[in-house]
């Protein structure tokens, strides 16, 4: 009986139940404000001083310079199909109108991705070291992931004013977490006999993090810093709603007017940047570029002494070379 | 406590000198000493520890944690090849971790080189891992991005050394673990075996004194496994370090050990060297674990041999042979010479006709016998056993008779089975020639007034 009148009372409180969270997020983003302004016009300074220098080197060269560098760094890392494929893209995007809008939202991408990248690294890399600094950073991440983007792009206008900065925040927040997360995987994963062969000879923790555990985790790191960039992307278009101008601005016009050409345009030109983008990362996290199989293969061929290990009988029989300890 | 330490780490700097009578009998003293470790895993490690010291069992801590090496105890010499025997599970990898502290004990210390190395700040146990002990591990642990001669180098690149002097080093070890031609090659470019010798290389390069091998041999195929032991050998004896080496595999660690420690369970249960673990196992789980091995290569000639019964000197005579021979119902007898030293062998009939002929010198009709030394492994004796039904006789450096092995004890020895004789000693090769004839020889040659 008493329970029943239990949960009949607390039926009828639970419309006046409230916890004001949103108000104390509220004032808490006030207090910031306040207190903190000087710091986040210093920030917003910084960034889009960066911003801007990106996007003069970007932007003030005619498209064809850009489009052969970019045609140059296809070429050398992943061969001549991929260079192809990267003219007739950029000439899309070209031939659509967008190119400057592109290289706008290229700067914002280049810029956010650097800087997070900057912060993840190091982050990953305290969280791979400290079981305590991961139990920290593992739910923060969670949290920064999960909170839809747009949110954070409310207090981000309010601490950075309309423009790319608060665009380049909210990139960076969102894009940051695989980042953290796979060069923490990345560095756990690294084989624990070689660490442990670290130690054993006497290395300190920060040679073994620089001459082993950061050489081996490297795949894995660039695929991390591959989804940072993937995901900059995927927030041009948000950032484009605060005002920072780009491809991203072109799709909230489109959506605006319901224009579905522009839209397809500025869509398309996007996806072309993408493309470009991962696969030129992809391609540095494999290390199977054509230079670097360039310079093993000149590397092989300065070692003449060394017999090129060609078939598994040469191995073999290296291997079971007899007696060759006694008397030297 | 560190006071004593450290004027042993002095002695032991200083006062090598001067002992140092040659290099075979050098290196006396301790290079590795474990006293009273203890390592226990989980939330409570301390606890577990207290209670094991108060006489807990380990399966009855379970629930607070594992206890992985419990009191261990044991003094490795300078020079010697250890061995820690045990099966997975049973704290060998623990244990050796902790030697260089790479696992830090719970309980308990270890020192190298007469440096006590638990609980010293981790720059200090750094230098000791650079200078005083380096280590090999089962699955090579190479840094696959950097060459076979990097590798090689990494413990000097880590002690400091310049980049050219290190490489002029690391390429002469490389010459000696027969990787001649490979030096530029990534790791991945080896085969097993070879990727092992950069691992061993890597240790030898580092120039310590202390090597420890963590199942360095057991990630290999069985045959390129027995050549590096072979080989490990030979480069023990040539360079004199101290080794202290992980197994599961109690071949190999008979094969290797100038002595073996078997653990159980986190405990060591017996030390000694490999025929003392064979022929004397301190319980039936050592017992058990020895009745697979390779006997022939373990046990040697003097492990197994018996007392001498047939045996007479050159100077006893004829008669005295025969009379021996008849005692023992036997058809042949050891010869001694004058200095006691081994002759050869004589058989009835021979001694027989020549008693009957009247010719008192039994030098004339000695065979010659094959002889072995004291430490040739019984492998080596079943050829011997083949071509002659008579025992092999064991002798010292100075060709002295210390006993014989008949066919039987061989084949008991080789079998691990008890002879069964008890106290009666096994006398081969049985008699051939009846024992009333050859009492009646004896009694029809005996001299006036002699009774045979």
């Amino acid at each position: 009986m008493s329970t029943a009148a239990l949960i009949n009372t607390v039926m009828v409180n639970t419309s006046d139940f409230r916890i004001p969270l949103g108000s104390w997020a509220d004032s808490f983003i006030d207090f910031i404000t306040d207190t903190f302004g000087f710091f986040f016009d210093f920030v917003r300074a910084i960034f889009s001083g960066a911003y801007d220098l990106v996007d003069l080197v970007l932007a003030t060269p005619p498209f064809w310079v850009i489009i052969l560098v970019a045609a140059a760094l296809a070429l050398m890392i992943r061969g001549w199909k991929f260079a192809v494929g990267t003219v007739v893209g950029l000439v899309v995007i070209v031939g659509v109108d967008q190119w400057e809008n592109a290289m706008d939202s290229l700067a914002l991408v280049l810029v956010a991705s650097i800087l997070a990248i900057l912060f993840s690294v190091p982050l990953g890399i305290l969280s791979a070291k400290s079981n305590l600094a991961s139990g920290i950073i593992r739910p923060i991440l969670d949290f920064m992931q999960t909170m839809p983007a747009f949110v954070y792009l409310i207090p981000a206008l309010i601490l950075f004013r309309v423009g790319v900065v608060p665009g380049i925040v909210a990139t960076i927040i969102f894009a940051m977490a695989p980042g953290v997360r796979l060069t923490d995987l990345g560095i756990r994963n690294v084989d624990h006999e070689v660490v442990e062969a670290g130690q054993a000879f006497g290395a300190s923790p920060w040679r073994i993090l620089r001459q082993i555990q950061l050489p081996l985790a490297m795949p894995t790191i660039m695929a991390g810093i591959n989804q940072v960039i993937m995901l900059s992307l995927s927030m041009v278009v948000i950032a484009g709603m605060v005002g920072a101008g780009g491809l991203g601005q072109q799709v909230v016009a489109s959506l605006n007017r319901i224009d579905v050409s522009l839209g397809f345009e500025a869509g398309l030109s996007v996806v072309i940047l993408a493309i470009f983008l991962d696969r030129i990362t992809a391609a540095l996290g494999t290390g199977n570029t054509p230079i670097g199989r360039i310079r093993a293969a000149r590397k092989h061929r300065s070692a003449p002494v060394a017999p090129a290990p060609t078939s598994d009988d040469a191995v073999h029989e290296a291997a079971k070379r007899p007696g060759v300890l006694i008397g030297s | 406590m560190t006071e004593i330490i450290a004027v042993k780490a002095e002695e032991t700097a200083n006062g090598a000198e001067p002992t140092q009578i040659s290099p075979e009998t050098a290196a006396p003293g301790i290079a590795v000493k474990a006293d009273k470790l203890y390592k226990a895993f989980g939330r409570k490690p301390h606890e577990i520890v207290k209670k094991l010291q108060a006489g807990a069992v380990r399966d009855d801590l379970a629930h607070l944690g594992t206890a992985a090496v419990i009191d261990a105890s044991f003094e490795v010499q300078r020079g010697e090849i250890f061995v820690v025997m045990g099966l997975s599970g049973s704290g060998k990898s623990t244990l050796i971790r902790m030697l260089n502290g790479l696992l830090e004990a719970t309980s308990g210390t270890v020192s190298v080189g007469g440096t006590n190395i638990t609980g010293i700040p981790a720059a200090k146990l750094r230098d000791v891992r650079r200078q005083s002990i380096s280590m090999v591990f089962q699955h090579f642990a190479l840094l696959p991005h950097r060459t076979v001669i990097d590798n090689v180098a990494y413990g000097l690149e880590v002690q400091g050394m310049p980049r050219e002097e290190r490489l002029a080093k690391a390429r002469t070890i490389i010459r000696l673990v027969g990787l001649d031609g490979w030096a530029d090659n990534l790791p991945a470019e080896l085969s097993g075996g070879m990727q092992q010798r950069v691992g061993l290389g890597r240790a030898l390069a580092a120039d310590t004194d202390v090597l420890l091998m963590d199942e360095a041999f057991s990630a290999l195929d069985p045959l390129i496994r027995r050549e590096m032991q072979e080989q490990l050998i030979e480069l023990q004896a040539e360079l004199g370090k101290t080794i202290i080496f992980i197994t599961h595999d109690l071949n190999e660690a008979m094969f290797l050990g100038d002595r073996i420690a078997v653990m159980r369970d986190g405990r060591i249960v017996q030390i000694g060297t490999p025929e003392e673990i064979l022929t004397d196992p301190a319980n039936d789980y050592v017992a058990q674990f020895v009745q697979d091995v390779d006997r022939a290569r373990v046990l040697t000639a003097g492990s197994v041999m018996e007392p001498v019964r047939s045996v007479v000197t050159v100077s006893a005579g004829p008669r005295a042979a025969l009379r021996t021979m008849r005692d023992l119902q036997t058809s042949a007898t050891f010869v001694l010479r004058r200095d006691r030293s081994f002759a050869g062998v004589v058989r009835d009939r021979d001694v027989l006709t020549q008693v009957k002929a009247g010719d008192g010198d039994l030098r004339s009709i000695i065979l010659e016998a094959t002889a072995v030394t004291a430490d040739t492994a019984l492998v080596d004796l079943v050829e011997l056993a083949v071509e002659s039904d008579l025992p092999i006789a064991v002798v010292d450096e100075r060709n002295r008779l210390l006993g014989v092995i008949p066919r039987v004890t061989l084949l008991a020895a080789l079998g691990n089975v008890s002879t069964g004789t008890g106290e009666l000693p096994v006398i081969e090769p049985p008699a051939t020639i009846s024992m009333s004839i050859i009492t009646e020889t004896l009694r029809e040659t005996a001299p006036e007034g002699v009774q045979p």
